[in-house]
């Protein structure tokens, strides 16, 4: 509760107290400019590291509860093979489901490659198979030896392959996001540190003439402090706001196709954004606060 | 009051002050003299803390400067008005802020009760909205003065107040400085020009000290 007072009466601040240092454009404009930018990217890295980490969980879960057994078969065996996987999962521990797929579900599927008119009777296209797994799964090595048994054309794909790859990559991503706000935090809080530690270098006689007349070092470097957490707050939220704008521009994920799914907010992430413009004035605080310190502890 | 102890101090190219041992009583009036470049200067920032002895004790109010951090060197400075050759201002505020800043940066609000009077008793009323850089060197001073004392401080140390000033409106300062003595502040003023110190002899008690070989001694009869 005093912490809450605490963080209040900062931002409301002391009329008088605020006078004490002039005005200075140059490091105000950079300080508020720098961390709109910063702000404007961090949603971006936030939207990546939020979509990378849904997208490796689609593919984590959706993948991992199902599989394909792919028929291949001389001609007039195929329909043999299908019944025989087909029993073969029936009394297969860890398979909840599973089902050929029918004629024009195997054309709807090789239709962006050979196009809507494909005679699949004349061609020698495999029979698919979809498997759906209980939570529990099955035993993906057993499966295969009772199939080449049963049904020698038949060969399960259970995603493994090429599911780990990819949810591998979305997870990498994803900590590459985290990394980017990480640096980006880093890069304010040293740019923040400069524009301060050029104003603190610019006020040198208001220093001199606050500390002859009494001022104590959290005196003076609060009024810094105040001036520069303000400021980056106020850059942030803009930052912020035009970010999020941004990403609520983009076009939706039906018109871009499967890849850029998601690259946005969806629901309550979309609070995510707005935790950006406050964590900016922490890093401005301690940035300010730090270098403020630094150079009053150098002059007696 | 404040108290050196065979205090020395150097820039690095030997000592400019050495084995320098005073005292400032409460309610004293001292003046320092000495050469250009003695070291009056030195001497009045080894008494406000802003240098710290190479050797020797300076004590300020009781405490060993040396032991003081930067904080209790604040606490100190609000007992202690200091006023400068070139004093020094915010030039970004009026006159009366200037004034007041003592009361703001100890949190206090500087009303205008407290700074009317102050600003009536330098002379300066009709400059109280003006800015300093508008100000003339005898104004400065006055308003410098007036800052030195609006919390009431028990020591008030001068260097040179009198420096960029006629001689009219040095004996102007010199009146508030003696009044100021006379409500019981300790005054201690560093100056060259002996006539004011002639002419303060003549209204105020006052011992004269001299820098001279990089030690303090007692002036002579002809001061």
């Amino acid at each position: 509760m005093s912490r809450a007072l605490a963080i209040l009466q900062f931002l409301a601040g002391d009329a008088q107290a605020d006078r004490v240092v002039p005005p200075t454009g140059f490091t105000a404009r950079l300080t508020v400019f720098v961390s709109a930018t910063m702000a404007f990217l961090t949603v971006f890295a936030l939207a990546l590291s939020l979509a990378t980490g849904r997208l490796a969980e689609n593919w984590s879960d959706a993948l991992a509860q199902s599989a394909t057994i792919r028929v291949s078969a001389p001609d007039g065996q195929v329909e043999d093979q299908v019944i025989a996987v087909m029993d073969v999962l029936a009394t297969t521990p860890g398979v909840a489901d599973a089902r050929a797929l029918t004629d024009d579900e195997q054309r709807a599927l090789l239709e962006p490659w050979f196009g809507p008119d494909l005679p699949l009777d004349t061609l020698p296209v495999p029979r698919l198979i979809e498997v759906i797994e209980t939570p529990e799964g099955f035993d993906a090595a057993g499966l295969r030896a009772r199939l080449a048994g049963e049904a020698p054309g038949a060969v399960l794909d259970d995603h493994t392959r090429w599911r780990e790859p990819l949810v591998r990559a979305a997870d990498r991503l994803r900590t590459l996001g985290l990394v980017s706000i990480l640096l980006i935090a880093a890069t304010t809080g040293a740019m923040i540190t400069l524009a301060a530690n050029a104003a603190l270098a610019a006020n040198e006689q208001v220093i001199r003439v606050l500390r002859l007349v009494g001022a104590r070092d959290a005196y003076i470097a609060r009024a810094f402090v105040r001036r520069y957490t303000l400021r980056a707050l106020a850059g942030a939220l803009v930052g912020t706001l035009f970010g999020a704008l941004a990403i609520w521009l983009m076009p939706e994920a039906e018109a871009t196709g499967n890849f850029l799914t998601g690259l946005g907010f969806r629901g309550v992430e979309w609070l995510w954004p707005f935790t950006i413009p406050p964590l900016a004035a922490l890093v401005a605080f301690m940035a300010t606060r730090r270098a403020a310190f630094a150079t009053l502890k150098e002059r007696r | 009051m404040i108290e050196f102890d065979e205090v020395s101090y150097g820039y690095g190219g030997g000592p400019l002050l050495a084995d320098v041992s005073l005292r400032l009583a409460a309610g004293s009036f001292h003046f320092l003299t000495g050469p250009s470049g003695a070291g009056k200067t030195t001497l009045l920032k080894l008494c406000y803390g802003e240098l710290i002895a190479s050797q020797g004790r300076v004590g300020l109010f009781g405490e060993d400067a040396r032991s003081l951090g930067r904080d209790d060197i604040a606490m100190v400075r609000r007992r202690i008005g200091v006023v400068h050759q070139d004093c020094q201002f915010l030039d970004h505020l009026t006159v009366a802020e200037n004034i007041g800043l003592p009361l703001t940066v100890s949190g206090r609000t500087a009303t205008e009760e407290d700074l009317g009077e102050l600003i009536h008793w330098v002379g300066l009323d009709g400059q109280r909205q003006s800015r300093p850089p508008e100000l003339s060197g005898g104004e400065r001073q006055r308003a410098a003065l007036a800052r030195a004392v609006v919390m009431s401080p028990d020591v008030i140390l001068a260097d040179e107040p009198t420096g960029n000033v006629d001689w009219d409106m040095s004996l102007r300062l010199l009146k508030l400085l003696v009044e100021l003595n006379r409500m019981g502040k300790t005054v201690m003023i560093a100056t060259h020009d002996l006539n004011l110190i002639r002419t303060a002899k003549q209204q105020v008690q006052a011992r004269v000290l001299r820098i001279a070989s990089h030690r303090v001694q007692l002036a002579g009869a002809d001061l």
